[in-house]
């Protein structure tokens, strides 16, 4: 019996759709399956670093090597999801100077482009700086959007013919014998793309080899075959203030330590972050010493965070890996290498390799290799060319940028979504129909939300992935109701309705982390326009019963 | 010099308005002034005047029919429990004749429902005479209109979902251009703009007045519907004339659903309460923050007097002296009431808010939980005096109205507007007659 695909590739992080894009390009039949939405694990919960390599300059020199190599190719083939920032590694007087000299010299055995900068100069780069930061090391960090540059991946995984299921969680692996030969998965609302309020199905896939690439869940994985994958998933905090109180990345320039970066990313800067080790990747304590930890530490590189105004905080959990018996007590000593385990070679049971550990800067490189160690094991030589060939939205930038004004829209607002599509642009935007805008925080388009929605169907998760809608201030509540007007006529008044209160809870979650000052005050009108103006708490359609309309005022 | 009044309201939304539209009527001679700083809350407001719509701590989400029945059972310390149901009653009818022929609802006890532009439901005990034909349980036929370029309101959508909410009449929805909206993100008051001034348009017909053309455009699309529903543009200042040629020249009745911010009828409100403030003699001064205040030793065992407060005018400090203080500065939304993260205050007079100390127990987890933040505010008693931690008036010159005060979340309640003239009122009316006694 013939399969029905080549190769499953679990998981849809960065990983998942890098791994999915580089063997489907080399012409492979491949299937992706995504528990939640794409980027829903590790890569949505990152704080959007391209990292230069500075970060491991000194205590990991092939990762730092690694990193700027990738860094440069991702500037180019994923331009529209990088914002070439740099960075600065800052020293305040209490830092030790040989820990900056150790870094600078690092940098440049890693072939990172460094620079030291006075404390002045510093400033003038970066004009909240705290005034006693003495000198910095300027390197050539930047920023990313995870969820552009996934989403970007499963999209020409696609266009080279894969299957990307989300909302499909794997509750099985077929094995036989010494042989995984398929998973069976659960489809939230049947195959294809997710509609709510629609029953789901299970389905057993059968390949000819299978990819574990579900990072911090890959031991549950690996258990669902006997296998075990030992990974240590490690929690941090990340803490996103409304603006951008910095423009380039700011790292503390001390050996280690929780709180040590401020990523400028998109309108906000992102805090972070902790290191911690947990038991469980989905189901770990979010607290709020975490939070002012962030706020209270980072205060020390840039002051005016104190008083800043935090929109949310999310937590994320690394799926860092070390091999057995290394016996590393301190998560913040793992290594950030990855690890491919081929079960067949550890195990003795053939059919599948997971791959753990890694970072998402250099998840290019690792899927590179995966899909080498694929095409050995099936047989197929043909060669990776993700290197070169740019991504859905970044092949022609230039031409792009020439002509933002021509979709009829304000110039702040094209030029936001211009940036968010990349060369994709025109074909998203250019439309007879009206194109108000939907997210006045992020200046995101009909046009654009309903690009989203036709690649993601009733899911306004996935739509807020792609556009950003609902991730501003507001935090989605100004524009939760409009995205959810645009699925319809397409679903139905219910699956609308379902679809709005799923995104409305899911925004609510991390903005509880930022509750005070402005953000509390959003907050309440939030839930003031919600509930009393649109008495969505207290929804008739949703109540059990129905009640008596005739024992109202019907007017005089 | 401080300038001298009898009567100082310190906030101008609902309560700050009608506290101090209550103490010019009960003292005739008194001076009264108001001062506010930001625009009021009012234009995020629905423009619905609701008393309550549900039983706090009733699960059965079903609205109450007449709000007054449960008045009586509110829990101790619920602003409407310390002013008493008559108290509620005399307000809303104090509402009644400053809202004239603007507001309708007062023929009956009963709570009106009232159709959203989510397209639920929502019960409310006055209504602007603009949504009046669109009760929800009437049960005529309903078309509503919505315009592609207002993404707040679909049309479509909102009639599925009055048939979900189990409304007891067919309702379909259409969307359609805007005659003279050319720009796709126009603001709301642009449209009102429009009509208001009946602008002339393009037509694929040629040129016309917006309000025929919008009569023509909506037109071919009417069956037999006798109402249509449109969100709330019609018109700013000539709201009445508007929505009375539409009505005519389509020959059904039209009317207008609520929107979210900046909504046209919670602005048309506000306009209307600053117009009765004029008649009424009561000097408004607007866009100054009030930045500290004084006190002088009681001149009885009361506790402390405030002497007078320092309003900041575009950086010059300006004392106030009242005889009486209303403070009605709004809750979390209209920043009477802030927060840090160690603490959540009352900024000017530091009156006493109870919260939690740690902030992780001011929220729930569900958005629409029973959430402790929609409950901070002041203490009063029944004077409506904010309380100290030991019970004890604050002030005793200082009363607080409106949702400065603690103790009841207007937002699962419906409550808002209601406890706003509530205790405005009482606020109001109390400190004219200790002003002139």
């Amino acid at each position: 019996m013939a399969d029905d695909t080549e190769v499953l590739v679990l998981g849809g992080g960065s990983t998942g759709c890098g791994i999915a894009r580089d063997l489907a390009m080399r012409g492979l039949e491949v299937t992706l399956l995504e528990r939640g939405t794409l980027t829903d694990g590790t890569t949505g919960r990152m704080h959007g670093l391209l990292h230069s390599g500075g970060r491991y300059a000194v205590s990991d020199q092939a990762s730092a090597t690694e990193c700027i190599e990738e860094n440069e190719i991702l500037r180019d083939v994923a331009s529209h999801c990088v914002e070439e920032t740099s960075g600065l590694f800052v020293q305040r007087p209490e830092d030790p100077d040989e820990y900056f000299q150790e870094k600078l010299e690092g940098c440049r055995d890693c072939g990172i482009p460094a620079r030291v900068l006075s404390g002045r100069e510093a400033r003038e780069v970066e004009p909240y700086l705290a005034d006693d930061v003495s000198r910095a090391i300027e390197v050539p960090d930047g920023a990313v959007d995870p969820f552009r540059l996934c989403v970007a991946n499963a999209l020409d995984a696609q266009n080279h013919g894969a299957r990307i299921e989300t909302h499909a969680e794997v509750i099985d692996l077929l094995r036989e014998g010494d042989d995984i030969y398929g998973v069976t998965v659960r489809h939230e609302s049947g195959p294809g793309k997710r509609t709510h309020d629609t029953p789901g199905t299970t389905e057993e896939i059968t390949a000819e080899y299978v990819v574990n690439a579900t990072g911090a869940w890959a031991g549950q994985i690996g258990a669902m075959a006997d296998l075990d994958v030992a990974v240590r998933p490690s929690k941090g905090v990340m803490t996103i203030m409304n603006v951008r109180q910095v423009d380039t990345v700011i790292n503390r320039c001390r050996p280690k330590g929780d709180a040590d970066i401020i990523v400028p990313h998109e309108t906000t800067a992102i805090l972070g972050t902790t290191d911690e080790e947990v038991s469980d990747p989905d189901d770990y304590p979010e607290e709020q010493w975490e939070v002012d930890q962030m706020i209270d530490t980072l205060s020390e590189l840039v002051p005016i965070l104190e008083e800043a105004r935090t929109i949310r905080s999310f937590w994320g959990v690394r799926p860092l890996y070390e091999p057995p018996g290394t016996g590393t007590t301190d998560p913040t000593d793992i290594t950030r290498d990855f690890f491919l385990l081929d079960h067949a070679e550890r195990d003795g049971v053939s059919g599948m390799t997971s791959i753990v550990g890694g970072k998402f800067t250099t998840y290019r490189a690792m899927a590179e290799e995966i899909s080498n160690h694929v095409c050995a094991k099936l047989g197929v030589s043909a060669s990776c060319a993700t290197a070169e060939e740019p991504l859905p939205g970044s092949e022609n930038i230039e031409a792009l940028e020439a002509g933002m004004d021509q979709f009829g829209l304000r110039s702040p607002v094209a030029r936001r979504s211009t940036q968010r599509l990349g060369s994709r642009a025109q074909e998203v935007l250019e439309t007879n129909e009206a194109n108000p805008v939907i997210c006045q925080c992020e200046g995101v388009t009909r046009a654009e939300v309903c690009d989203a929605i036709e690649q993601s169907g009733s899911d306004l998760n996935a739509v807020r992935i792609r556009t950003r809608a609902s991730m501003g201030n507001c935090q989605g509540g100004f524009c939760c109701q409009n995205m959810a007007n645009e699925l319809h006529p397409t679903y139905d008044e219910a699956t609308v309705r379902a679809a709005l209160d799923e995104l409305f809870q899911e925004r609510w979650k991390g903005e509880r982390h930022a509750l005070w000052g402005e953000q509390l005050s959003q907050a309440m009108l939030n839930y003031a326009l919600h509930a009393t103006t649109m008495n969505r708490d207290q929804d008739p359609a949703d109540a059990s019963t129905g009640f008596d309309y005739a024992r109202f005022d019907g007017g005089a | 010099m401080a300038i001298e009044d009898d009567v100082l309201v310190i906030g101008g939304g609902l309560a700050g308005t009608t506290a101090a539209l209550a103490a010019a009527a009960s003292a005739k001679d008194a001076r009264v002034r108001l001062v506010t700083y930001k625009q009021s809350t009012l234009r995020h407001a629905s423009g619905l005047i609701d008393i309550l719509g549900y039983a706090p701590g009733d699960d059965a989400n079903a609205p109450l029919v007449d709000p007054f029945d449960a008045l009586e059972d509110l829990p101790e310390g619920h602003p409407y429990e310390r002013v008493g149901s008559q108290a509620v009653r005399d307000a809303l009818a104090f509402f009644d004749d400053i809202a004239g022929d603007a507001y309708a609802g007062g023929h009956t006890d009963a709570n009106a429902l009232v159709p959203t532009h989510g397209g639920t439901v929502k019960p409310t005990a006055r209504y602007p005479v603009s949504t009046a034909e669109g009760l929800a349980s009437d049960p005529r036929e309903t078309l509503l209109v919505g315009f592609e370029t207002l993404p707040d309101f679909d049309a479509p959508l909102a009639a599925s979902h009055l048939e979900a909410a189990g409304a007891p009449f067919e309702a379909r929805g259409v969307t359609l251009s805007f005659p003279g909206i050319v720009r796709d993100d126009a603001k709301v008051t642009r449209y009102a703009h429009l009509l208001d001034h009946d602008e002339t348009v393009s037509t694929g017909s040629g040129e016309t007045g917006a309000r025929t053309a919008l009569v023509t455009a909506v037109e071919s699309y009417l069956e037999d519907e006798p109402r249509v529903g449109f969100p709330a543009v019609l018109g700013d200042e000539h709201a009445d004339e508007v929505r009375n040629v539409l009505s005519d020249e389509l020959g059904v009745d039209v009317f207008e659903i609520p929107m979210g911010p900046p909504s046209l009828p919670g602005m048309r409100l506000e306009e209307r309460l600053y117009d009765a403030l004029e008649d009424a003699g009561v000097r408004v001064t607007s866009g100054v923050p009030v930045v500290e205040y004084e006190t002088a030793d009681g001149d009885d065992d009361r506790g402390w007097r405030i002497d007078h407060v320092v309003v900041d005018r575009h950086g010059a400090e300006i004392p106030h002296r009242g005889d009486q203080y209303v403070l009605a500065t709004g809750g979390l939304v209209g920043k009477g009431i802030e927060s840090d993260r160690e603490q959540v205050s009352e900024p000017i007079f530091n009156c006493h808010v109870p919260h939690a100390e740690d902030r992780y127990d001011w929220f729930v987890d569900d958005a629409f939980g029973e959430q402790p933040f929609a409950a901070f505010g002041l203490v009063p008693d029944r004077e409506l005096r904010p309380l100290d931690p030991n019970g004890e008036p604050e002030f005793e010159n200082l009363r607080a109205a409106g949702s400065v005060l603690g103790g009841y979340d207007y937002a699962a309640e419906k409550s808002g507007a209601g406890v706003s003239l509530a205790t405005g009122y009482v606020a109001g009316t109390r400190a004219g007659e200790e002003a002139t006694r």
